[in-house]
């Protein structure tokens, strides 16, 4: 491959710039065949419109079950993957829509990840992995082939993954069912597992009632919801 | 021997030119045009923020009244700009605050605003009418807060698709009882509930309110009432379009809407119960802009809906419209300029709906008028789009996005180069154009000869070679602006076609074959370009001269190096201080 390289200056003086260089033809690293879900901003819709429809489908979804409006959805093909109300409630609570701030101790730019694009810890964790500890992106979904945890959440990691819920206290992720998660977390932090001793290993400032109590308030809740219905 | 014309004449004249080229073009004839021209500028647009800073805006420009300003790449869009990469408008502001305190309208795209700058711009600018957020980030509902109860002659307030950070809907009440001067409000983007009645009041105290967009909490049932109070009402958007189906409801909405003589513009529509539809028909022919795309409600339902709409100029709306919607819109909107249709269900191989590249084609044959597209779709094939290029002629804008990459035409499994081909070589008055599907470098061949207004361009996983770039940066005359993703483009096309981008906005690349020796080498030879790389892998000093970037962005700029970049933001070759050139500080921007 010819490697040297002409920088046009338009009439001017050509500069020749030799760089002795080649290009392996191997650097092209993008998935060719991967279904066009997975590829990164494809197709090309803005994130808005994305959540918006999301949010729809979901809503549309509820309303069916329980009947409110006479709109036939059933020709309608929803989203399968997010088939979960609380999610619209994520919407409603943190306003987002489910993207939530990431912020990781000691570095000064936070991230944002899309609850909405996942139905478990897991995945989630994983996610941030990827994002934050600059895991490599093939190795973590060979991991999550094998089921086995996240390091964010199995305590091996340097960092501990903690969240901010409605109230405004830091919990541990993982402790509460995931609804109630995305209930009430306003936004994440991975923080230094030295730091975190203050959260105990059930997820709460004070161990074991405080979460405990938040369970079973969440669970009346759900119940009361039910006889609305 | 002089003779020149008294100032108050030139300034007389120059008030005739609206536009920024022809002030720019004005303000290179002479020195004396060029004072005269900056002294009465009042209208600023900035392209991208970070070709110029505002030092430099504010020395040439002393008497400004009105600003845009636009932040990130396109990209960023499509979340390929990764969080906390820039457009930060707080330093404009903070000099705008300064200097300009008779600033009355403040426009911005894809910018990260704060609420200290919404506070600011509340506050410092005593007359200040016109706000417009457009994808901007950064704010939350505190700063919209300070809007409202600061600004007493505050016209507009357009949040458009904005990520706003809603600590609650009490903001709106924060307009004062004395304050009537609302023109358009548009709060679409927001997801928490705002005072109903607080909304009911501030609308009944604005006669000249022309535009009204509400968010999707606004109940249907309630939106009569808003309609009663301003009947002058041009452009509506409805809140969520559902609402158990009463007679009473219905009736009052059917009445509320008939009263809006003047009713132009209609969007908003989530979770559209169809039944409540034909509430919108008495007004139907008077509208020249309907978006329906919100609405999950299948194609009967749109179909009696735009069937009436014989006058509509702008139609956009989900794919549920599908091919037999289309035909329709062809027969009964022949007025119709801009068509967009969205895709319900993006993330799925197979077709949902029954829309493929037919319901386009129809389109174009009986829209006459129609100049601009953007279309998602899942086939498309070469005859189709040159039966729409020979349709057509007149089209400027076409953008077209088959939803699987680099897919053939799905009748003859060929690369779409051809049809492509026959876009640009017929419509000769494109200015913009997004291509899709299985490309080769044959058809950036036919860009580079055909495209010659072509000012913006968006490829993505097209192309074979360097060749593909080649042509069309050496032979797109009028081209500003071209973003490529996913393509095998490197670095001799972009290296020896260098000069070509001092012409240009911008370019960017991303998930391509650019090294970081070119970026290097480009920075370092060309003291007008910003060479960004924008690369979040660790260890980047590590990698070799030839390992591609992930992205990079290049821009023209007369300000030298960002201050405000991330660590994943590199601007390549220049030393730590950058390079100011003198000599583009007197061009037009």
């Amino acid at each position: 491959m010819d490697t040297t390289f002409r920088l046009a200056g338009g009439g001017e003086e050509e500069l020749e710039l030799g760089l002795g260089l080649g290009l392996s033809s191997g650097a092209y690293a993008s998935s060719s065949n991967a279904a066009h879900s997975q590829v990164v901003g494809w197709p090309p819709v803005k994130t808005y419109r994305m959540n918006s429809l999301l949010n729809q489908a979901k809503f549309s979804k509820n309303e069916e079950e329980t009947g409110v409006n006479g709109n036939d959805a059933s020709k309608k093909k929803k989203n399968s993957k997010h088939e979960n109300k609380n999610d619209e409630v994520v919407a409603k609570e943190t306003g987002h829509s489910g993207f939530v701030k990431v912020n990781m101790d000691g570095l000064p730019i936070g991230r944002k990840v899309d609850l909405n694009a996942h139905d478990c810890y897991e995945t989630l964790a994983l996610a941030l992995e990827t994002m934050f500890l600059k895991a490599c992106p093939t190795f973590t979904s060979i991991r999550r082939e094998k089921q086995q945890r996240s390091r964010l959440l199995d305590g091996s990691s340097e960092f501990v993954l903690t969240y901010e819920d409605k109230e405004g206290d830091w919990m541990l992720v993982g402790d509460v069912p995931w609804r109630m998660f995305l209930s009430t977390v306003k936004r994440l932090r991975i923080m230094k597992t030295s730091d975190a001793n203050g959260l105990g290993a059930s997820g709460s400032t004070i161990p074991g009632k405080e979460s405990e109590a938040k369970k079973e308030a969440f669970e009346l809740k759900d119940e009361e919801k039910h006889s609305t219905y | 021997m002089t003779y020149s014309f008294p100032e108050e004449v030139l300034e007389h004249v120059f008030s005739f030119l609206t536009s920024q080229n022809d002030r720019n073009a004005a303000s290179l004839v002479c020195r004396t045009w060029y004072e005269m021209e900056r002294w009465c500028r009042k209208r600023i647009f900035v392209g991208n923020c970070y070709a110029v800073n505002p030092r430099v805006l504010i020395r040439r420009f002393p008497e400004v009244k009105a600003v845009e300003l636009k932040g990130k790449p396109h990209f960023a869009d499509f979340n390929l700009v990764p969080e906390g990469w820039g457009g930060f408008v707080y330093p404009w502001i903070v000099e705008f605050a300064r200097v300009y305190p008779w600033l009355e309208e403040i426009r911005l795209k894809r910018m990260v605003v704060t609420d200290e700058c919404l506070e600011i711009v509340s506050k410092a600018f005593r007359n200040f009418k016109v706000l417009i957020l457009s994808s901007c980030e950064g704010f939350s509902t505190d700063g919209l807060a300070a809007v409202a109860a600061n600004c007493r002659n505050l016209r507009v307030l357009d949040l458009r698709e904005c990520e706003v950070e809603e600590l609650s809907g009490h903001w709106l009440s924060h307009f004062p009882d004395s304050f009537t001067s609302l023109e358009s409000l548009n709060i679409a983007c927001l997801s928490l509930e705002v005072s109903f009645s607080a909304l009911e009041r501030l609308v009944s105290r604005s006669p000249n309110l022309k535009t009204l967009r509400l968010n999707r909490t606004v109940p249907l049932e309630k939106i009569s009432k808003l309609l009663q109070r301003a009947p002058q009402l041009a452009d509506f958007g409805t809140g969520a379009y559902s609402a158990e189906i009463r007679p009473d409801v219905y009736s009052s909405l059917q009445e509320a809407f008939s009263g809006c003589k003047k009713l132009k513009s209609l969007s908003g529509f989530w979770d559209v119960v169809p039944a409540y539809l034909p509430a919108v028909f008495s007004v139907c022919s008077q509208l020249t802009y309907l978006n329906l795309s919100y609405a999950t409600t299948q194609s009967p339902d749109l179909i009696k809906v735009i069937s009436q709409c014989h006058n509509l100029q702008r139609l956009v709306v989900l794919d549920y419209i599908e091919d037999m919607g289309l035909d329709t819109v062809a027969v009964t909107c022949k007025d119709l300029r801009e068509l967009v249709v969205f895709p319900s269900d993006p993330f799925v191989a197979d077709a949902n709906v029954l829309l493929t590249e037919e319901g386009l084609v129809s389109v174009s044959q009986g829209c006459s008028k129609l100049q601009s597209v953007l279309y998602f779709c899942r086939q498309m094939s070469n005859s189709a789009l040159i039966s729409i290029s020979k349709n057509r002629p007149n089209l400027t804008c076409f953008r077209l996005c088959i939803l699987e990459p680099r897919a053939p035409d799905y009748l003859t499994f060929e690369p779409l180069d051809v049809g492509f081909g026959s876009i640009v070589e017929n419509c000769k008055e494109l200015t913009r154009l997004s291509m899709s599907g299985l490309l080769t470098d044959r058809v950036f061949e036919y860009i580079g000869k055909h495209a010659k207004k072509l000012d913006m361009l968006s490829v993505a996983f097209a192309g074979d070679s360097d060749l593909g770039l080649h042509h069309v940066l050496s032979g797109c005359e009028s081209l500003r602006k071209l973003e490529i993703r996913d393509c095998p483009f490197g670095d001799k096309a972009l290296l020896a076609n260098a000069s070509k981008l001092l012409t240009m906005r911008s370019l960017w690349m991303s998930s391509c074959f650019v090294s970081f020796g070119a970026c290097k080498l480009l920075g370092q030879k060309m003291p007008g370009l910003n060479v960004e790389v924008i690369d979040e892998r660790e260890n980047l000093n590590l990698l070799p001269e030839n390992a591609p970037v992930e992205k990079v962005y290049i821009y023209r700029t007369v300000s030298g190096q960002r201050l405000d970049m991330p660590d994943f933001v590199r601007i390549m070759g220049k030393d730590k201080n950058g390079v100011y050139n003198l000599s583009l500080c007197d061009k037009g921007l």
